[in-house]
């Protein structure tokens, strides 16, 4: 398939498996808490609704910001899925983050700007391992390319355990589930309000949603990049990724930030680091 | 070869002639000609490409003489200097250098033959760019800014601009002298200078501190001056030649003891850990000086010269020693500058901290990291440039450089702020070109030493954090505050613009920078380069107009929208985002304050630990020469 093929499928389909993976999400954790849960289909009820809410800011601002966030993070993804660069994709990815964290700065109200700053937290928390990640395929495959990573031959898993390891307890932070959900969270129980998110309403949350799930598809398109020697095998490694991130955020309890930049880092240099040593190692 | 002289020379002429000009007027008109002369000499320069390896045979027989007695005279200077100022250290450094240099060059006075003096590459042009353009830029905003400096905040401070500004041109012709200089006799003694007018200029205010910060910049460079030294003789011991090009005909292990000394010497400008302090202590000079510390010169020629040795170090042991020593200096300051909240001490570290990466570049010395590492010196060059002028601006409107304090900056000084965002973006941001040159550094170190990556990737870590929460106080309003914009001079605006353009400039003609001047200048040496793939810089480019369209969404700033108060829990004071009713019904105001981690992050133990580091590496690179 061309690449132009490619970003076409993937800037109509993963909104689609973003929205359907954010509502299997709230009836997978329904059920884990004995409840009914919403239908499927309610992220995207709620995005429509969301849309037709009038403006409200408090700063006139602010959303202009939101606005490129989603841009950028469509853009993000759409360089992984035509097969670009993997350093270029985390570089994009920080960029889009940033002007989510910057419109919550501008809002310039206590919840949004502690939301803000601890969202800064976290990204500074998986940062590492992430660049690891793609430096460790590196590595392994020789290339920084989507496109070639995908095509080599074998499992990227088995040479990188503990990489992948480190790589899911970046995913859970870069989710915002708990244990890692101190900037702001989905679920009721956040300690800041709404964190970064507290002075967004209407479009612009829904913007914000959106994002989210083109930027859970593409992730977890990451995720499928360990095991795409064997697609099938790939698909369902990365359901049960999933299904994994959905499980930690129901069984922790959220962690001090301070703990969890630690345990961030422990692990990255632990795993990721620990991984590219015994490679390296291996290879001399 | 006409060219390459005047750039030298013009400015030392112009210094000398400011140092005796006390009309304001005159003045301006002095500074704005030679700038004129270097910024379009240097462009000149570029434009007409000289052939790879374009040299001259200057008549060099009275030049050397002048520079002996040149020499001689500033030891004198730097021994009373030291002498005053009751520092031993200063004398026994400034006696040992100056007598292992006069017995060099008396006891082979007439044996030395050098076939070239000076010289001039693609690299030296672009160095030259950077001097004139940035270095030239920086003269200009000084015009306005030093007048304010004495007129309005510093009263208390002697007046002695004629001086200032006479420095601050033989600096720049120092610069242009290390940057062309074959022979490493010139070089050293440009080297000599540019120590001397730096001391002079950090210690302008003559304050208790500025008369301490200038003397360890002295000691600390000193140092670093003896290293070259030795290593000058040791090479010449060696080879029977003081030429730089002979340097890297000869084989590595021939040359590498006298290498590793001249990457001492680097190190010691460049301002890597165990040399560090003198950089933070520059900071009390007036902001022109820092900006020029900073972007155009002092640092950059120990980069310069690290890079230029970069083929020799490769895969040696001083070359690992010195990609280490990088690295580790990039990860410790990028720490320590998430604990300050001094906007000027948060530009040093971060200087350093990028300093730490060309130097990790020169120390890999590949093909890759060579060409990494010139881009960042160029993209470093603009950036940290345009916000040591904004930062300089900004306090003197603000009367502080704290950056908690420059909430609101947006709509007390709008247009600065904005130039201040660019800078910062330009900093650290994705199709900006410093992050353009990490990303290559990082390609070069998971090529050459992929575990020195864990480095990277953790001082990248802290390195967001400190520049996206400075970006947030910026844009961040909790009042209204009155417009002081107005009283800001000509020459300010124009610096401050042009750098602003040229922090865009540069990005968007990334290719043409790399593939005129810094490509070929790899070829040269590595007989192959690096280069970005096209597509990757296509998608820079995409990226950099979806960015570059930001601004435009202001068109819809009046639309009408409903606009509210924050949340304050459901107490605001009545019609307000900032004021709040405490349990007694009292009104009560909210502050915004950034996280600094002072608790968790002592800069002091920080720094120590770093020092620490970098002294044993330092002393490893040592041991490397003795033995």
């Amino acid at each position: 398939m061309s690449p132009g093929w490619r970003l076409i499928i993937y800037l109509v389909a993963a909104p689609l498996i973003g929205g359907l993976l954010a509502g299997l999400d709230r009836k997978w954790t329904a059920r884990m808490q004995a409840r009914q849960g919403p239908p499927l289909w309610q992220p995207f009820y709620d995005v429509v609704k969301l849309w037709k809410k009038e403006t409200i800011v408090v700063r006139r601002s602010q959303n202009f910001y939101i606005f490129f966030f989603l841009l950028l993070m469509i853009f993000t993804g759409g360089l992984f899925f035509a097969g670009s660069d993997l350093l270029l994709v985390v570089f994009a990815l920080t960029l889009a983050g940033i002007f989510l964290v910057l419109g919550a700065y501008k809002a310039s109200s206590p919840y949004s700007f502690l939301g803000a700053e601890r969202e800064l937290i976290q990204m500074m928390a998986y940062e590492p391992m992430v660049l690891l990640t793609a430096v460790s395929i590196y590595l392994v495959t020789g290339s920084f390319y989507v496109h070639d990573i995908v095509k080599h031959p074998n499992l990227l898993l088995s040479p990188l355990p503990g990489v992948f390891l480190g790589f899911l307890f970046a995913l859970e932070i870069k989710f915002r589930k708990s244990p890692f959900d101190f900037s702001c969270s989905h679920h009721a129980h956040q300690e800041l309000v709404r964190g970064l998110t507290t002075e967004f309403s209407g479009k612009a949350l829904a913007m914000i949603e959106v994002a989210h799930w083109y930027e859970t598809v593409l992730l977890l398109g990451w995720v499928y990049l360990f095991f795409a020697a064997m697609p099938l095998v790939g698909v369902l490694g990365t359901l049960a990724v999933y299904g994994f991130l959905i499980l930690t955020d129901n069984t922790f309890a959220r962690l001090k930030w301070l703990t969890a930049v630690k345990s961030a880092w422990a692990v990255t240099l632990a795993l990721g680091f620990g991984n590219i040593l015994v490679l390296t190692l291996l290879r001399y | 070869m006409s060219a390459v002289i005047l750039l030298i020379a013009v400015p030392w002429l112009a210094g000398l002639l400011l140092m005796g000009i006390r009309s304001e007027r005159l003045r301006r008109g002095v500074v704005i000609g030679t700038v004129l002369f270097a910024a379009v000499g240097s462009v000149n320069l570029a434009l007409r490409l000289f052939q790879t390896g374009e040299v001259f045979q200057v008549d060099s027989h009275w030049v050397n003489w002048m520079m002996l007695a040149l020499e001689a005279g500033l030891a004198a200077y730097l021994l009373r200097v030291g002498w005053k100022h009751r520092h031993p250290v200063i004398v026994a450094v400034a006696l040992s250098q100056t007598a292992l240099m006069a017995w060099f060059e008396l006891s082979h006075g007439t044996g030395l033959r050098v076939g070239q003096n000076l010289f001039v590459d693609k690299f030296s042009i672009l160095m030259a760019l950077i001097n004139g353009v940035v270095g030239g830029l920086i003269c200009i905003y000084a015009l306005g800014y030093m007048r304010e400096f004495h007129e309005k905040h510093h009263p208390e401070i002697p007046d002695r601009r004629p001086m200032f500004f006479g420095l601050l041109f033989i600096f720049m012709g120092a610069m242009f002298g290390l940057i062309f200089a074959n022979n490493l006799l010139w070089f050293y003694f440009f080297w000599e200078i540019t120590t001397v007018c730096s001391f002079l200029l950090i210690g302008y205010k003559q304050t208790e501190e500025s008369v301490q910060n200038a003397l360890r910049a002295l000691n600390l460079n000193l140092m670093g001056g003896l290293a070259m030294a030795a290593g000058i003789v040791l090479f010449h011991a060696r080879t029977g030649s003081i030429e730089l090009a002979v340097l890297f005909q000869k084989t590595p292990e021939l040359v590498l003891a006298p290498v590793a000394l001249l990457g001492f010497a680097g190190l010691t400008k460049s301002a890597q850990l165990p040399f560090s302090r003198w950089l933070l202590g520059a900071m009390v000079a007036p902001t022109p000086v820092s900006a020029l510390l900073h972007s155009s010169t002092m640092v950059k020629a120990g980069l310069y010269l690290i890079l230029r040795l970069a083929p020799v170090l490769y895969g040696t042991v001083p070359g690992t020693v010195l990609a280490l020593t990088g690295a580790v200096t990039f990860v410790v300051t990028s720490f320590a500058a998430v604990c300050t909240s001094d906007a000027k001490k948060v530009l040093a570290y971060s200087t350093i901290a990028n300093l730490g990466l060309v130097v990790l570049c020169g120390g890999i010395g590949t093909y890759e990291a060579v060409w990494a590492g010139i881009l960042m010196i160029v993209f470093h060059a603009v950036a940290k440039c345009l916000l040591f002028l904004c930062v300089g601006v900004i306090e003197h409107k603000l009367h502080s450089r704290d950056i908690e304090k420059m909430s609101g900056l947006i709509l007390s000084l709008p247009r600065i702020s904005v130039f201040l965002q660019v800078g910062i973006a330009g900093m650290f941001l994705a199709p900006f070109g410093m992050l353009l040159s990490k990303w290559a550094v990082l390609k070069a170190v998971v090529d050459s030493y992929p575990l020195l990556v864990v480095f990277v990737c953790f001082g990248s870590a802290p390195t967001l954090f400190f520049w996206v929460k400075w970006l947030g106080k910026l844009l961040e309003v909790t009042g209204p505050v009155e417009n002081r914009e107005k009283e800001i001079g000509r020459g300010e605006w124009v610096a401050m613009g042009a750098l602003t353009l040229l922090t865009g400039l540069t990005c968007l003609f990334f290719p043409l920078i790399s593939s005129e001047l810094v490509e070929p200048y790899v070829m040269e040496v590595y007989w192959r380069t690096a280069a970005m793939d096209h597509g990757n810089f296509v998608i820079m480019t995409i990226m950099l107009c979806m960015v570059g369209l930001f601004p435009l969404s202001f068109v819809n700033y009046k639309r009408k929208v409903h606009v509210m108060d924050a949340y304050l829990s459901g107490a605001n004071a009545e019609r307000s985002s900032t004021q709040f009713l405490d349990a007694r019904g009292a009104v009560r105001g909210m502050t915004l304050r950034n996280y600094y981690f002072q608790d968790l992050l002592k800069e002091e133990e920080l720094v120590r630990g770093g020092l620490f580091a970098g002294l044993s590496l330092l002393v490893f690179l040592l041991g490397f020469v003795l033995l």
